[in-house]
């Protein structure tokens, strides 16, 4: 096996929530690798499951939701199957999460260096002063200006923007293999998202990090990311290199997506895509974005599998209409 | 308007779906019936002293007991719930109505009206409600008028406050405006149209007060300090039986959890509706 | 810290002036004519003439307020009508008997409260949140001397393992200490009941925040997330509580120390009612105004200590 040298491997996961008794199939069959230094970006509209995809993976779920099949390996160690002792020594150590709300998601009652450091002192074993100096570095690392008077702060005393660098930091505390960045700058005002950006990819160049990297913005997609997987419905219906994707898109709805984009040098109109995501418990079977689709054919009620794109075995697409092509 | 105020049929069918609020009704249902047929279902007269049957327990044709009197204890609760209730619900309603109006009138209007009910409020609040109910009865005097007048005191500024708190938040939204431009008077949209609208908050909470009324009647009457003897009062009851301890403890006992039976019982139903009344509450 | 002090006494004047003025309405305007609520009214006209005198009651009503003012701020609150000591000492006599009692059932409500409230909301509608819905039930329907009496027939008559009477000599702390077990704990049923319901409901949505998922990512514990991150937070809403109901706890305060014949600033104010003695009604109805009005300055503190937002503030 390979799979211990590839810091995450996911395969044929599904994540399904229960609601009034229902079962609800949020992430189907899911399957992608991340790469040391690499960084695969997740699109899609809110609520195609992207989120979901992320916390099936930390192991996170609201307790209503579960992985109900497939498996997440973390440096070889399958997460679906481990007990909780074991998801909790990797959480936090090789695999760490940065949330989209920085205003939130730190702790308001406990000072920054200590939840920076908390980390160190779980996963390293590091004392309560080592974790101290180690978190003065950390915020260092992030530019947190005047990082050492700013280790007894709380988060109130800082800007969203401080406080996303500061959650990067808690992140990051410890040698991770493999980042899950959440929207990480869309609560953020656009110099201090390139910032954010930049700074990933600092690290991801010298700790050789893979990130997973979850958006709904291309521009961003276009700029850092290796390779792009699109998810409608709870499904993965195109993956690609960043490249060959925004050169031929070929999923309906990719296509639909990038029309949407808002282009700074493009006088082209911008095009909404028509229609809603049903609701979970609506979905059409087979191809769930049948219900808008201009392609939309007998066919699909039938959910086709993933197929190369113009024989380029990178490039798979999720489309009756479009893999024959 | 009925965005805010839920149609009282769904207020219902949840408030059914509550165990506790069924088991609560019940049991208050049960007290206050206790408390009317008194006359009629308690077994002897509640102040005939029997000298041969001192402080004897639950038997020889006295279902629980007699007090140092001689009296029948089962008899003097029956009679005694009639003077715990009727000082509770009485008490309450004038707490409610008056705090209810001050309060009303306080957020309507706003300005020096409303600072000054503020601070009074402020002032009566920063009282124990026990101690402050305990110094009226003790100046006033213990007589079933004054016990009503104390009591009702302790328990209006609660009621001011939450008035005013809903009467201020009413009149930021606009049909307050759009009564006055049709030309309603003053008087009229406080108590037409915005104590309806308070209604919901103000019922939950006079059930949690009438707990507390019953509660503060019969520690006053333990302490000493409600309707004079001979008339039996739960606390009075209690209190006696407290004195006797050791020679007789049924006598505190059943009373006390009379007592308690109702308490539950209240607070079951204040529970109950709060939940069934509580729009964050699931559905 | 220290201007924070400093503001919040100076916020406490009027507070306690108005106190102080509704004190004074209470007992010297309401009544209209006092000595006929202490002589009652069989008493014959000397024996009223003596007592006005007495009590100052001859001046006009505003000399008298300025009289009553005067004295207090001088820390004299009188002397007892029936006993001629000094209110002050009798009332300083037994305090410490009543803080004591009234810190252990906040210490009784905290450390049965918290735990409970914190399992009810861990695991919601399971055993411990049953458990605790009717304990708390329980708690606010108890009137304390019903209470009171049901545990003293329990476990001083029926068992035998607390005296009947709570009071020992103050340099047996064994004893004292046996002597406090049950009172505290009657007088803490309560405060267990609004912790409990105030800690599972914080908890409840602490659980939920996204401090909590962040404190997770981290690979942090059940326990370290359940209490150092997720449980701190719940503490302002805690101390509110309990700052809100010491109201409730005092009057509790009172009918423990009468149940458990434990001295104390209850059954001194039911000396004062059964003497009639008015003076030292009036002097603990200040105390107990006073009391609360520290309480609520000791509340804002707590606030400060628990919750750095204030702290920095």
């Amino acid at each position: 096996m390979t799979d211990a040298a590839v810091p995450l491997v996911v395969e044929g996961m599904t994540t399904s929530i229960r609601l009034q008794g229902r079962l609800h199939h949020v992430v189907r069959d899911m399957s992608f690798v991340i790469r040391p230094r690499e960084t695969l970006a997740l699109v899609g509209e809110s609520g195609c499951g992207k989120s979901m995809t992320a916390l099936s993976v930390m192991g996170l779920l609201p307790p209503a939701a579960s992985i109900t099949a497939g498996r997440v390996l973390v440096d070889g160690v399958d997460l679906v199957g481990a007990d909780e002792a074991t998801r909790e020594s990797l959480r936090g150590d090789r695999l760490g999460m940065i949330f989209q709300e920085p205003m939130t998601s730190l702790n308001p009652v406990l000072p920054i260096g200590f939840q920076v450091g908390e980390a160190l002192m779980r996963h390293r074993g590091l004392s309560k002063r080592q974790a101290r100096e180690k978190a003065r570095e950390l915020l260092e690392l992030v530019r947190v200006p005047a990082a050492a008077e700013r280790l007894d702060a709380y988060p109130h005393q800082f800007s969203g923007g401080m406080r996303q660098r500061v959650m990067i930091a808690l992140a990051l505390a410890c040698r991770l293999r493999v980042l899950i960045a959440d929207e990480p700058t869309t609560a953020l005002d656009v110099t201090i998202q390139a910032q954010v950006l930049a700074l990933v990819a600092d690290l991801q160049r010298c700790e050789g990090l893979g990130v997973l990297l979850i958006t709904h913005n291309l521009g961003v997609v276009a700029s850092v990311a290796q390779r792009v997987m699109v998810m409608y419905g709870g499904d993965v219906v195109e993956s690609a290199p960043v490249a060959a994707f925004f050169a031929r898109p070929t999923h309906p709805y990719s296509s639909a997506l990038l029309a949407a984009m808002p282009r700074i040098e493009g006088g082209s109109q911008l095009q909404p895509i028509p229609g809603q995501v049903p609701p979970l418990g609506d979905m059409p079977d087979g191809c769930r974005f049948r219900s808008r689709c201009p392609l939309a054919h007998e066919r699909c009620a039938a959910l086709p599998p993933m197929t190369p794109v113009a024989g380029d075995p990178d490039h798979l697409v999720r489309c009756w209409a479009r893999s024959d092509a | 308007m009925s965005a805010v105020t839920q149609p009282r049929n769904t207020v219902l069918s949840r408030a059914l779906r509550t165990p506790g609020l069924a088991i609560g009704v019940v049991i208050v249902v049960v007290m206050i019936a206790a408390a009317v047929f008194a006359p009629w279902i308690s077994p002897y007269d509640p102040d005939d002293q029997d000298v041969m049957l001192v402080l004897v327990g639950p038997e020889s044709g006295h279902l629980l007991g007699t007090d140092a009197f001689g009296r029948d204890v089962l008899s003097r609760i029956l009679w005694g719930a009639r003077i715990s209730l009727t000082v509770g619900f009485l008490s309450t309603a004038v707490g409610v109505a008056v705090g209810t109006a001050i309060g009303i009138v306080a957020g309507y209007y706003g300005g020096l009206v409303d600072r000054l009910v503020v601070a009074a409020t402020d002032v009566l609040l920063s009282f124990p409600q026990l101690i402050m109910g305990l110094l009226l009865v003790a100046v006033l005097g213990a007589s079933l008028t004054n016990l009503v007048i104390a009591i009702a005191v302790t328990a209006a500024p609660a009621f001011v406050r939450l008035a005013r708190g809903s009467t201020m938040a009413m009149r930021e939204r606009d049909f307050v405006d759009a009564c006055r431009s049709l030309g309603y008077s003053d008087v009229r949209i406080m108590f037409l149209h915005v104590l309806p609208n308070i209604l919901d908050e103000l019922v939950v909470m006079a059930s949690l007060w009438l707990a507390a009324a019953i509660r503060t009647e019969s520690t006053l009457a333990f302490i000493g300090l409600s309707v004079p003897p001979p008339t039996a009062t739960w606390g009075g009851i209690v209190r006696e039986g407290f004195d006797n301890l050791l020679d007789g403890p049924w006598l505190a006992l059943f009373p006390s959890l009379a007592i308690l039976a109702v308490m539950i019982g209240l607070n079951l139903i204040g529970d109950g509706l709060r939940d069934a009344t509580d729009p964050r509450a699931p559905q | 810290m220290i201007r924070f002090v400093i503001k919040r006494l100076l916020v406490a004047i009027p507070t306690l002036w108005a106190v102080l003025t509704t004190v004074f309405i209470l007992v010297r305007v309401v009544p209209g004519d006092p000595t006929m609520v202490i002589l009652g009214d069989q008493a014959s006209e000397a024996a009223r003439a003596a007592l006005r005198e007495k009590l100052g009651l001859g001046k006009p009503i505003l000399a008298q307020y300025i009289d009553f003012m005067t004295q207090v701020l001088h820390g004299d609150l009188g002397r007892s009508l029936a006993t001629n000591r000094p209110i002050v000492d009798d009332v300083l006599a037994v305090l410490p008997w009543t803080i004591e009692l009234t810190l252990a059932s906040l210490v009784v409500g905290a450390v049965i409260g918290i735990p409970l409230g914190v399992l009810a909301a861990e695991k919601r509608d399971g055993f411990a949140d049953w458990f605790a819905r009717i304990f708390s039930l329980a708690g606010v329907s108890f009137p304390a001397f019903v209470s009171g009496i049901l545990l003293l027939l329990a476990f001083s008559v029926e068992l035998r393992w607390f005296p009947v009477i709570s009071t020992a000599k103050s340099d047996d702390w064994f004893g004292r200490l046996r002597a406090l077990v049950l009172p505290s704990i009657n007088l803490g049923l309560l405060m267990v009941a609004y912790v409990t319901r105030v800690t599972r409901s914080g908890m409840l949505q602490a659980l939920g925040e996204d401090y909590v998922r962040t404190a997770r990512s981290k690979g942090l514990g059940r326990r370290l997330v359940v209490w150092r991150h997720a449980f701190p937070n719940v503490l302002v809403p805690v101390v509110t509580v309990v700052g809100l109901y010491l109201g409730v706890l005092i009057g509790n305060a009172v009918l423990t120390e009468i149940v458990f014949n434990r001295p104390g600033i209850g059954k001194l104010i039911v000396t004062a009612l059964n003497q009639r003695d008015y003076t030292l009604l009036q002097g603990l109805m200040v105390v107990s105004a006073f009391a609360i009005v520290i309480a609520n300055i000791l509340t804002d503190l707590t606030y400060g200590l628990v919750d750095p937002r204030v702290k920095t503030a």
